[in-house]
């Protein structure tokens, strides 16, 4: 009943905030502002109390492992495939709910200061509220294709938010790009599901894993191969995941997305919706964990995408950019902690990267506000004494991210890496050197992000600088609360969720084979390998204030001297151009040529337009036989009855 | 059990409304405009009411024909007024009667000329439309299948755009050689089994090599009205050219007469024939799939664009009528429906602003949120359904059909459903060049949001979209039954000559 409720507020919320839409067309200024500030009060009312219960929930079924089911009515039903609307509650989704929940309403309250000039308040309340819910339907799924609509649905919120200022033509690019490549992804995800149902004739997921068990060395034949059942279909899974998620190869639009209001790049594509790939592979654990195949390309992806980020970020000027590629390559740590058959370290990772990568974009949401509405490091600096809380919540959300103790960061980031080298295995080492080399990156981008923005001589003219402000408390206040998180989110919950406490904490909602004990072993690695994050960490903030306070000269002459390099990831490698050309641009002319060349000349032109021609040009030339003259008609019967005789004699004579 | 011929009600009355039409008279043609209207709309909605007691009577836990009348016409050939309606078919004239009110609303202020006779045409369509869902009995159904064309090439002909005669001559000729041919077949049906009743041809086994000339025969026919690709080539331009209100049955009611078909006589009457071709079939809706995604990419007219992604989507129905699986098979029937609702939406919502703008050129709009956001609004949920967003309507149907397909064949599956990403493709860019964006053109400056009218036009849409979405048991419940029986059917002919193994089941 209470999840029930949980998970209906935000539709509730969003629906009257869309009623208040449309009431507030052609209102007075006191009117709307009258109507802006119901949709705020409606809509963060509602996320508040769902937060609430959200810890309500997480003590009951997290702590008292009271894990539940609550069936609401029939979804579909034809045959054997058969779905309900249901909401599932164990751990693992009492997790996500807190996670959710706790950053929604916080970017709620904050969108109250930050939307505060934006025409349209209750139209982005809406959008937000029903994001909210799209994402709790996700996680309370019992079956895939209840998955999938939230999966859709939150694309579909995240398309909204991206093209929120639809007068700008970037924006709405950037709206359908997400949209589209997210559909590559669940075109994956999709195939997935009837590779399932194929397989096991249900998708409901309990199911699904007291099937798995059986079935684990059965075959599958798909597109015309024979191939090993739960490898085919967790691959297939899992190229959805790499959509929503953003891994290499279809992360394109994930930096495109920045395009949207901040306070959606933080609580969408960072904190939440992005994250629903990791929760995917966590929750069909009992299936992954029954393809070392999968499990082993979960951990490349991760790995690679981990580096391949963080090596753009470096480079990146735009401050929210910097932070999405930084999302984009801690999403792969959390990936290769559950390629390593650590979900729980990744789960551990997600959350306490939610609530730090949250407070760093509504951070940079903070910032950019102040300087008004610039996004570009190079036109900041020196700003810190201006805005000395957003300064040090920053510096807190940094910290976090590098993985600096006692931040909540360290704790996850070192489990993932110790799982990472417990796995002894090839993929397990190449992760975990990858996930090192990540490291330094990200303190490294992290430290240079801060030392622009707010150190040195301040780059922007004087108009802004004149400006330059902290932020209301509305918006200084959720600040704070996500900040606590990122200090304690890894400390306080480390036994529960990786420690002694994890395998009663967790029950049923994660499975690990015995065969895979990475996240045993990981209490027992060499000192070296406990220390090495925090080593490289070091050594990527020195570099950093080495290059941004030292001597700011030297990074141009690095940029100059390796110039095909700092090119190549400055245009992030360089994916946009080779998909353009290669789908885009092939996919517009393809449709012009078949539409101009295949319906017009060569179906219409031998079909109905030929023949119609044909016909009109038989016509005429019949018709210019009919001279009226009698000698020709004589002349053509004469000639008749010397072919007929002929014919005539000739067969007969034959 | 059943004493009212409520069907022959369902399909005669809108000749009613027909003949009091025919009675108006007066100097004034607006007085003749406005009361040729009010009988039509009059007359329209109340056959909707009453199609409303097939639903609430309606027994779902039988595959048999309900609400059955026979009289006996031509009695030396055996041929009868049979009428009656299955789980198949019993939604399909829901459709129909729905939607042609909702026609005759949307042609309240944009057709000015000749009103009279144009509502006419309408009613004479709503006829032949039940009739052809409601005949059992081959003769009747033929009358019906081809009496349809003729109230529509007249709608196309006389109301359409600047095109219209091409375009009415085109859709007129295609389905005229497709019939032809498909009439022959059904001589053929005659002479083999020597009656035209559906009932008793679905239960007679035909030589399979007279059936793989009479499935021709007939896909001939059904191909064109789906229509399949390569002769799709008549839809486009007949949209473009028709009337909002035409284009709306085009899209809503008469594409579903091919898929119809399949289903009544293609798979019961020649099972093996079916199984043979499926692979033609397949490969057919693919391309279609494929191709017309890739072209409706490249559109500048949007009814042309549309028209391209109801191909598009009558590919799915295709693929999953002959995967012969029961997700696939009422997958195809929910396709078919939750099209008949969406696709007559969008053209209802192209009409909307070709009422106030008089152009389809895409180019020519641009930024239209910041007047019309209800219109916005519409446009985004129709356009979401029929990108199969999930919790719409066009979802569950293509789910259905793309679970039964990779059962079927996991190929199949997966060049279908490289239509759902180039589906978002086209859509999303239709709908970003028309609403958002800065709104900059002169002519759109003034331009007007939906009025009460419009909003009440799509109100029950916008509710039925949604609805079977979130809550398909609804419809899927009145498939179920019938659809397993046909399949049963099917198997147990296949079974009966050995080709079980072929179909894979």
């Amino acid at each position: 009943m209470i999840e029930t409720i949980l998970v209906f507020l935000p539709l509730i919320g969003s629906a009257i905030a869309g009623v208040i839409v449309f009431a507030g067309i052609g209102a007075d200024k006191h009117r709307k502002h009258t109507l802006d500030l119901a949709s705020q009060i409606v809509t963060c009312g509602g996320l508040l109390i769902s937060a609430l219960l959200a810890v309500l929930i997480f003590v009951d079924v997290g702590l008292h492992g009271n894990a539940r089911t609550t069936e609401l009515f029939t979804w579909i039903a034809s045959g054997s495939f058969e779905l309900s609307w249901a909401l599932k509650v164990d751990t693992l989704t009492s997790v996500m709910m807190i996670v959710v929940c706790v950053v929604s309403a916080m970017v709620h309250v904050y969108s109250i200061g930050y939307m505060h000039h934006d025409p349209s308040v209750p139209r982005f309340m809406c959008y937000l509220s029903l994001f909210t819910f799209m994402m709790l339907m996700l996680i309370t799924a019992d079956n895939l294709v209840q998955m999938f609509f939230g999966w859709e649905g939150v694309g579909l919120a995240s398309y909204l938010l991206i093209g929120f200022w639809y007068k700008k033509p970037s924006a709405n690019a950037a709206a359908i790009k997400a949209f589209v490549v997210n559909r590559v992804g669940d075109f994956g995800f999709a195939l997935g599901i009837f590779a399932t149902f194929m397989m096991f004739d249900t998708i409901h997921l309990d199911t699904i894993f007291d099937a798995v068990p059986g079935q684990k060395d059965a075959i599958l034949n798909v597109f015309g191969t024979d191939f090993h059942a739960m490898t085919i279909i967790c691959l297939l899974l899992f190229v959805g995941a790499m959509g929503k998620s953003a891994q290499l190869g279809l992360h394109t639009w994930l930096p495109d997305a920045m395009e949207g209001p901040t306070p959606v790049s933080a609580l969408i594509h960072a904190a939440t919706m992005v994250t629903a790939g990791v929760f995917m592979v966590a929750r069909l654990s009992p299936m992954f964990e029954y393809s070392d195949t999968a499990l082993t390309v979960v951990t490349i992806v991760g790995a690679s995408t981990a580096i391949f980020a963080a090596t753009i970020g470096c480079v990146q000027n735009d401050i929210k950019r910097v932070i999405a590629y930084s999302t984009c390559s801690q999403l792969g740590y959390m990936f290769f902690a559950c390629g390593v058959s650590a979900y729980s370290a990744g789960v551990f990772h997600l959350m306490t990267h939610g609530f730090f990568k949250a407070l760093l974009f509504l951070g940079a949401g903070s910032v950019i506000h102040a300087m008004s509405d610039e996004q570009d490091m190079r036109k900041m600096g020196g700003i810190w004494k201006m805005i000395p809380v957003t300064y040090a919540l920053m510096w807190i959300g940094s910290l976090a991210l590098a993985g600096v103790p006692p931040f909540a960061g360290f704790f996850s980031k070192d489990i993932v890496l110790e799982a990472a080298y417990a796995a002894h295995s090839g993929a397990g080492n190449y992760a975990f050197i990858m996930g090192l080399l990540a490291a330094l990156l990200t303190a490294f981008y992290s430290w240079r992000l801060l030392f622009m923005t707010f150190h040195g001589k301040p780059r922007c003219d004087e108009t802004v600088l004149g400006h330059v402000h902290e932020s209301p408390k509305v918006m200084i206040l959720p600040l704070v609360v996500l900040a606590i998180g990122a200090v304690c989110a890894g400390y306080v919950p480390y036994s529960l969720f990786v420690g002694e406490g994890m395998g009663d904490f967790w029950g049923d909602a994660i499975l690990i084979l015995p065969s895979h004990p990475a996240l045993e072993n990981a209490h027992h690695v060499p000192a070296l390998v406990k220390y090495s994050p925090l080593i490289v960490g070091a050594i990527g903030i020195s570099t950093a204030w080495f290059l941004y306070i030292k001597r700011p000269d030297v990074p141009p002459m690095i940029a100059e001297k390796f110039q095909g390099i700092y090119l190549f990831v400055l245009n992030k490698w360089y994916f946009d151009e080779l998909y353009d050309k290669i789908f885009v641009r092939p996919a517009f002319a393809l449709g012009r040529g078949l539409w101009k060349g295949g319906d017009g000349a060569l179906i219409d032109g031998c079909g109905p337009d030929g023949i119609s021609s044909a016909v009109r040009i038989m016509a005429r030339r019949v018709s210019a036989l009919q001279t009226g003259y009698l000698y020709h008609y004589a002349f053509a019967m004469l000639i008749g009855i010397a072919a007929l005789v002929s014919w005539y004699m000739f067969t007969k004579g034959a | 059990m059943f004493d009212l011929p409520l069907l022959t009600i369902l399909t005669f009355a809108p000749l009613v409304g027909v003949i009091c039409i025919l009675f108006v008279r007066h100097e004034d043609p607006e007085v003749v405009a406005t009361n040729a209207r009010h009988v039509a709309a009059f007359v329209s909605s109340c056959v909707f009411l009453m199609s409303l007691m097939l639903w609430f009577t309606f027994d779902q836990t039988t595959a048999d024909f309900q609400w059955v009348e026979k009289v006996t016409w031509m009695e030396d050939f055996g041929i009868a007024y049979h009428m009656g309606v299955d789980g198949i078919s019993v939604l399909f004239v829901m459709l129909t009667t729905l939607l042609t009110p909702i026609c005759i609303f949307a042609s309240w202020n944009s057709i000015k000329d000749r009103v009279k006779e144009y509502m006419i045409s309408f009613l004479i369509l709503e006829t032949f439309m039940i009739g052809m869902f409601c005949a059992l009995d081959l003769f009747l159904f033929y009358i019906f299948f081809e009496a349809v064309l003729i109230p529509m090439f007249i709608i196309i002909g006389v109301w359409g755009g600047v095109r219209r005669v091409y375009a009415a001559f085109k859709l007129f000729l295609y389905t005229l050689l497709g019939s032809v041919l498909m009439l022959v077949a059904m001589l053929t049906m005659y002479y083999y089994a020597g009656t035209t009743n559906v009932l008793e041809l679905m239960a007679y086994d035909f030589p399979i090599d007279v059936q793989k000339w009479m499935w021709l025969a007939f896909f001939a026919s059904f191909a064109v009205k789906v229509p399949m690709w390569p002769v799709h080539t008549w839809l486009p331009d007949a949209h473009v050219e028709a009337p909002t209100a035409g284009s709306v049955i085009l899209a809503g009611v008469l594409l579903k007469f091919g898929g119809y078909g399949f289903l009544r006589f293609s798979l019961p009457m020649m099972p093996e024939a079916s199984l043979y071709f499926t692979p033609l079939i397949y490969t057919l809706s693919i391309v279609a799939v494929i191709y017309t995604s890739l072209v409706a990419l490249a559109q500048e007219d949007m009814k042309k664009l549309i028209a391209y992604s109801s191909i598009a989507h009558m590919g799915f129905v295709t693929i999953g009528t002959f995967t012969l699986t029961t997700q696939g098979v009422e997958g195809a029937i929910y396709v078919m429906l939750s099209h008949g609702v969406v696709s007559a939406a969008l053209f209802l919502v192209v009409g909307v602003v070709y009422d106030r703008i008089h152009t389809r050129e895409i180019s020519a709009y641009g930024g239209l949120v910041s007047r019309m956001p209800a219109y916005a609004l519409t446009f985004m949920v129709f356009a979401m359904a029929s990108v199969g967003l999930p919790g719409t309507g066009g979802f569950v149907g293509e789910i259905l059909v793309l679970v039964g397909a990779f059962k079927a064949n996991s190929w199949v599956a997966a060049f279908a459903a490289t239509g759902v990403i180039l589906g978002a493709a086209y859509t999303l860019y239709l709908y970003r060049r028309i609403i958002f964006g800065e709104l900059t053109k002169e002519n759109l400056m003034r331009i007007k949001d939906m009025d009460r009218r419009e909003i009440a036009i799509f109100a029950p849409l916008l509710f039925i979209t949604i609805w079977m979405g979130v809550y398909p048991s609804s419809f899927l419940d009145f498939i179920h039954v019938s659809v397993s029986h046909l399949l049963e059917q099917v198997n147990t002919s296949l079974a009966q000559s050995g080709m079980l193994e072929l179909a894979g089941q």
